[in-house]
């Protein structure tokens, strides 16, 4: 069965009891225990719920894992895979990865114990370099951030196996219907679900998906014991968003390639970042100064702290994403104010193309001004 | 503003463009930005989302702290509180303690730690250590139902230079306000009384003091475990009945359980004289799986606080994650059985013990 057919149809989507062509959101805590010898398949739904079983189901099915888990969002799949660790391990991690990770394996986990060296994993020697004895997980992303850099999963697995340490990968950029890091060799592999698979900017979500059965059990009792566990109602929104995903990053990939191509001609843009697969693309604006005129005047995109949805949504890294990345340590990676990110939505790509013309001229046409007011006399 | 008028205003006037009298359920992941270096004070919803906001400054009020935080579990919260420790720091816990708690601290968490009787003061002077760092307690202890001091604890605390934890799930802030006491942060499981109506899971933290506010706000957003738009809205609903429902389940858990003191199969009752919890055990182990069984009206089931009375078997649902042996000596027994007392006339939850019980266990 192809992808795009998948979505709709792992087995999950149909409710068992009254043939509902959805699931029914289990707004409930616990469930009615048919006897003491007799445990019913459900206790409490922060261990079991089946709405959210429904889209881990779904999750699994796509990614090709054992078992999947949904989390309350990204950054608390992020930091349950980080949980499986122990005091004195170490972890060699994207190094334009998501701001997000790179706080909590700086300010949170490093208190207990466990350090990270951010390399550049687009370069498998430098991953390879980066591996120490006490080396306990490679935690890459499919497609960095924010200078969408490709990372191959192939090489990192090899590295993993040889090093015999687990491979996470992020697969939020590319989703599993362009991406399937478990069957290149990752052992598990983790989501924003409230980027692509959500869809719509609605829901703040994560999901984990494991190959290995055993390790799912590892990853099931911290779900467990944790708690960071997602909401039936958010759950019933990702696995509905999830339905339209092929449609979707179908068009937006299409209208991103054609749109890093158009920008790449504009000569207030000095430089485009897109691998050629997938909806994000970066630019570099001509001047710093062009930022700020560039992002009041465009009026289709949303400004904010996020992608992956139906509208597009424009950032800028250093003053969002990667907001929690120390200034020096953003600079030294090239975050800065020029920097502009767009997870292109669903708008007709001539719109967009309309939007982006007049904000880039009245931007380049500001600095220019601004710098020629700025010229000693 | 009396308890039980802050309960019910929980919420309310959050809206002020429409004047929508309950928050709205802002089911939004991000917020547009005004412009370049402008936000609206709204970001991303991980980081604050206006409905969990509600819920949050809602519970801040009621609990008396600085600054209130809502997460996906009440175990996600307790995580998120320990979170303020470090490996090296040595926290006393009570002895008497809900499982998950303690599956936490055994299990997940690399924090030193020693069990205590909390209800005893000169055993949890005795356990201070030079490095001490917090004292974990639950205000009505679970499931034996036993009442610390909190108060005591806090000058414990302070001397100690310790943080005070206080678990106040089974009594609610309408009930008792631990901050009050002296207590620097209080912790819901608020899938129980605060929700009310087993149907959400979520867990709360109050801070009394603000710096230590924004340290567990950075752990919330920070790894995540936050509590979803829909799930905050029902608990602020739930919030709203808090009075009423602590009031009748009080009542029903009183009258419940003097009745259960003059039943000749039923050995010991574990009341405490306020809230909708008891415990109790039987005679003989053999009457536990055939009271399960005949129950027709309480539910049997893993969890307690809802609008439906509830029966657990501590020793192998809630507990069960701790060893055989500590639990025998707090009395956690193969005959135990703790009831949530719901908020159904109380003489129906008595009809449906009673004819449970009736004619003890098989010969």
């Amino acid at each position: 069965m192809k992808l795009g057919t998948k979505l709709l149809h792992t087995g999950y989507e149909v409710d068992p009891a009254t043939g509902a062509a959805n699931i029914p959101i289990y707004q409930v805590s616990m469930f009615d225990q048919p006897g003491l010898d007799q445990p019913g398949e459900y206790d409490y739904a922060r261990s079991g719920n089946p709405t959210r079983k429904a889209v881990e189901g779904v999750l699994a099915a796509l990614e090709g894992g054992a078992a999947a888990f949904a989390f309350s969002s990204g950054m608390a799949a992020v930091s349950t895979v980080l949980m499986l660790l122990n005091a004195g391990d170490h972890v060699v991690v994207t190094d334009d990865c998501y701001g997000g990770t790179y706080r909590v394996l700086t300010r949170v986990f490093r208190r207990f114990g466990i350090t990270a060296t951010f390399v550049d994993t687009s370069d498998p020697a430098a991953v390879a370099a980066a591996v120490r004895p006490e080396t306990r997980l490679l935690l890459v992303e499919s497609i960095s951030n924010p200078f969408l850099r490709r990372t191959d999963i192939g090489a990192m697995a090899a590295i993993a196996r040889r090093q015999g340490c687990l491979l996470a990968v992020d697969n939020t950029f590319l989703s599993p219907y362009l991406s399937r890091p478990l069957a290149e060799g990752a052992d598990l592999v983790i989501h924003s679900a409230t980027k692509y698979l959500g869809g719509h900017s609605d829901l703040i979500a994560g999901a984990v998906a494991v190959k290995d059965p055993a390790l799912a059990k590892e990853v099931y009792f911290l779900q467990n014991a944790v708690g960071a566990v997602l909401g039936p109602q958010d759950c019933f929104l990702l696995m509905r968003g999830i339905k339209t995903l092929k449609v979707r990053l179908d068009r937006q990939a299409a209208t991103a390639a054609q749109l890093a191509d158009w920008l790449r001609s504009r000569p207030e843009v000095r430089e485009v970042f897109y691998p050629g697969i997938g909806a994000v693309l970066s630019f570099r604006l001509a001047a710093a100064a062009m930022a700020g005129p560039f992002v009041d005047q465009l009026e289709l995109p949303l400004v904010g702290v996020s992608l992956g949805a139906v509208e597009t949504i424009l950032a800028v890294p250093a003053r969002h994403s990667h907001a929690s990345v120390p200034a020096d340590e953003r600079i030294r990676r090239g975050i800065t104010d020029d920097l502009v990110r767009l997870s292109v939505g669903l708008e007709e790509p001539s719109d967009l193309m309309t939007d982006l013309d007049q904000a880039l001229a009245f931007a380049f046409a500001f600095a220019a001004g601004a710098g020629a007011g700025r010229m000693p006399r | 503003m009396k308890p039980a008028t802050a309960v019910v205003h929980t919420g309310v006037r959050k809206e002020p463009r429409t004047g929508a009298v309950s928050v709205p359920i802002y089911q939004s992941a991000t917020f547009q930005h005004p412009a370049l270096g402008e936000s609206t004070g709204y970001d991303y919803a991980r980081t604050l989302n206006p409905t969990r906001q509600a819920l949050e400054d809602g519970l801040a009020l009621l609990e008396g702290g600085a600054r209130g935080l809502a997460f996906a579990s009440g175990l996600a919260a307790a995580h998120c509180a320990l979170q303020l420790f470090q490996p090296g720091d040595h926290l006393i816990v009570t002895e008497d303690l809900y499982g998950g708690t303690y599956r936490l601290f055994d299990q997940v968490l690399n924090l030193e730690h020693s069990y205590v009787d909390t209800t005893d003061l000169a055993a949890v002077r005795a356990a201070v250590r030079p490095n001490t760092r917090g004292i974990f307690t639950e205000t009505v202890t679970n499931p034996m139902l036993k009442v610390a001091d909190v108060a005591a604890l806090a000058a414990i605390a302070r001397e100690a230079d310790a943080l005070l934890i206080v678990d106040n799930t089974f009594l609610t802030p309408y009930l008792q306000r631990p901050l009050e006491q002296g207590a620097d942060i209080v912790l819901h499981s608020a899938s129980k009384y605060l929700a009310g109506h087993n149907d959400v899971v979520a867990g709360i933290l109050v801070a009394k003091d603000a710096a230590i506010g924004d340290r567990l706000a950075f752990f919330q957003n920070a790894v995540g475990a936050i509590l979803g738009p829909q799930d905050s809205w029902l608990v602020i609903r739930g919030i709203k009945t808090l009075a009423l429902r602590m009031e009748q389940h009080q009542k029903g858990a009183a009258r419940v359980a003097a009745w259960l003191r003059t039943h000749p199969l039923v050995e010991q009752v574990c009341h405490p004289g306020k809230g909708g919890m008891l415990s109790f055990s039987v005679v003989d182990p053999a009457l536990v799986p055939l009271i399960l069984r005949r129950v027709r009206l309480c539910l049997f089931a893993e969890s307690l606080g809802g609008v439906e009375t509830l029966i657990t078997y501590p020793a192998t649902q809630t507990h069960a994650d701790i060893p055989v042996a500590i639990r025998e000596r707090l009395g956690i027994t193969d005959k135990l059985l703790r009831v949530s007392v719901g908020i159904e006339d109380p003489e129906d939850i008595i009809d449906d013990l009673e004819q449970a019980l009736e004619g003890g266990a098989p010969q």
